[in-house]
């Protein structure tokens, strides 16, 4: 390997069966190859530092179109290994070691971490949970203008209410709808709500949650996020997506260690 | 009310990723929530022998340029940020 090479890691497993990678391109459209050590296999492909590098990373980053064909690219390889069935666990997006060399000790260094982490994952998938609230309509502007500066506070206040109030019953949803999930799921991660904007939606998102659920549960579990949101409010809206390779719940370091 | 957006096959689960794909090709999952995962999830592991990989600032960064993007592609749009 070349010293203006580096080794792009998509994800690791127990076994990583080489028909599944033949033809299978990653980032920079290289050809996804397995490096092995401590009974773990590795996926990796090489990437350029020219363009991998920690700064021009940086840069590429803060690209947008870079980002998406990025984070596609690094999506697809971990999809495909995942779609063996076998439990895969995804490093995050640009995880670039200097060398095979490197990854292999990574590998055998890290090994019984991985070997946790991959027997958590085991037979289960991540399903993500999104529940969005609409504003309630305002309501006021069809009724007659208020005869008074009493009465239009009077109304001003009642509307207010109204409004805190089914923003209160919106949240209560939301939580209800993730404890029962969450119940349902071996485990559970809350996200940040998604910015409005990018959401693509004008209602704002009031739950982004994570599951991490037995396969043989998946169908209980879509089912749940359903029906709860059929019997909440008007207005409450509930987005499931999944499965999803276990991006979530793959966690090496201890908990609260440095990242 | 609710929208199950369940990619790959419209078919209920169980979820069979070993089946053959049959059909049209899975969706597109959405960026927002792949970048969720690949940029905040994911393993990280500590290490010299790391040289890189997408730091939380640098996330945060991406993501208002994407929004900036988004909002470009938007005709029209002047909605202030409502959770900053």
């Amino acid at each position: 390997m070349s010293e203006d090479q580096g080794v792009w890691v998509y994800a690791v497993a127990a076994v990583i069966r080489p028909a599944r990678l033949a033809g299978l391109t990653g980032v920079s459209s290289q050809p996804v190859r397995t490096v092995t050590g401590g009974g773990l296999a590795a996926a990796v492909s090489p990437v350029s530092l020219a363009e991998y590098g920690e700064q021009p990373l940086r840069q590429h980053l803060e690209d947008p179109d870079w980002l998406e064909r990025t984070a596609r690219a690094h999506h697809q390889v971990i999809e495909t290994l995942a779609a063996d069935g076998r439990p895969v666990i995804p490093m995050r997006l640009a995880t670039i070691y200097a060398g095979d060399g490197n990854v292999t000790a990574m590998l055998g260094e890290r090994c019984p971490d991985f070997a946790a982490a991959l027997d958590r994952v085991t037979g289960r998938a991540e399903w993500g949970v999104k529940a969005f609230a609409a504003a309630p309509p305002a309501g006021e502007e069809t009724r007659p203008a208020a005869s008074s500066g009493a009465e239009y506070l009077k109304r001003r206040r009642a509307q207010l209410s109204a409004r805190d109030e089914a923003r209160q019953s919106a949240a209560d949803a939301a939580h209800d709808l993730h404890t029962a999930l969450a119940e349902l799921a071996a485990a559970a991660v809350l996200r940040p709500p998604q910015q409005p904007d990018l959401a693509g939606q004008d209602a704002a998102m009031i739950l982004n949650g994570t599951y991490l659920v037995e396969d043989a549960r998946s169908a209980e579990f879509a089912a749940l996020a359903r029906e709860r949101a059929g019997r909440s409010a008007p207005g409450f809206r509930v987005e499931v997506t999944g499965p999803w390779p276990p991006y979530s719940f793959a966690t090496v370091d201890a908990p609260g260690g440095p990242e | 009310m609710s929208e199950v957006a369940r990619r790959g096959t419209a078919a209920p689960v169980p979820v069979r990723r070993d089946a053959a794909p049959a059909g049209p090709p899975p969706a597109r999952v959405a960026l927002v929530d792949l970048l969720d995962r690949v940029l905040a999830g994911g393993v990280v592991v500590t290490g010299e022998v790391r040289l890189s990989i997408a730091d939380v600032d640098l996330v945060q960064l991406s993501l208002n340029v994407l929004i900036a993007s988004v909002r470009a592609g938007m005709p029209g749009t002047a909605e202030p940020d409502r959770d900053g």
